[in-house]
């Protein structure tokens, strides 16, 4: 599938909403991620044992490439800010806001609302804890902006249920801009 | 002004800086949308609230 699809951040959302989309047939990808695999990330990220202290990119690539060995994301092992964000996901039809802080998550919408116009962003926002999942929910906010979650939660851990409800928000709204099942159909 | 679908009364020059730090939001952790259009956040202390805004707020909490 030719839509051009970004994903800022791939720990528990973001490497669950890639392996996804790939298993969904799209193949334009644009990982980003400057961090690497810990062993506290093994109760809900995709990654493996052997993947300890290897790049977040890297990793996710090589799994993504075991269930599509065609498929070639563009990775940036770097952080993102204002001043990058545009360039690193240039030609995105779609971002997918799945970073771990609120500031972090605030300056990527608004960085993308602001400066690439006509971009959505899919954003993850409350998912933490083992409360009801039938909170965590897909809020059409902006014109252009998705949150899912249940928009509170933050504290205490992170396990793999609600974060893994929250991921296939994220990923099941993405399939349904670009089948045209929201207001607005995306390019394919 | 409508803001998150509650209607309310907006004080004649409060600026939408003051209205989100009145109203407890922290202002490294949100975005909003007035009216339908993206607020950039250099914007907020120039822009001054009318009672016939509409305005979304999304405030973001941790984990991903």
């Amino acid at each position: 599938m030719a839509v051009k699809v970004g994903i800022a951040g791939l720990g528990g959302l973001g490497s669950n909403i890639a392996v996804m989309l790939v298993r969904s047939g799209f193949n334009n990808l644009v990982l980003v991620d400057f961090d690497t695999v810990a062993e506290s990330n093994l109760n809900r990220q995709i990654y493996f044992r052997k993947h300890l202290g290897i790049k977040k990119t890297e990793a996710c690539s090589e799994i993504l490439k075991m269930i599509d060995p065609k498929i070639q994301p563009v990775t940036s092992d770097i952080r993102l800010t204002e001043q990058n964000v545009p360039e690193i996901f240039k030609g995105c039809a779609i971002i997918c806001e799945a970073l771990d802080s609120p500031e972090a998550k605030a300056m990527l919408v608004n960085t993308v609302l602001t400066e690439m116009p006509g971009t959505y962003v899919v954003s993850g926002s409350g998912i933490a804890g083992w409360g009801c999942p039938n909170n965590i929910i897909t809020k059409h906010s902006f014109k252009k902006l998705y949150v899912c979650g249940d928009g509170t939660s933050d504290t205490g851990d992170m396990h793999a249920p609600r974060v893994i409800v929250c991921a296939g928000h994220q990923a099941n709204l993405i399939l349904r801009l670009v089948y045209g099942m929201e207001d607005e159909k995306i390019e394919r | 002004m409508i803001a998150n679908g509650k209607e309310m009364k907006i004080g004649a020059g409060t600026t939408l800086q003051e209205f989100l730090v009145s109203s407890g939001y922290d202002l490294c952790k949100v975005a909003v949308e007035l009216n339908g259009m993206i607020s950039p956040r250099k914007t907020f202390n120039d822009v001054v609230l009318k009672n016939t805004d509409s305005l979304e707020i999304v405030s973001f909490v941790g984990g991903g």
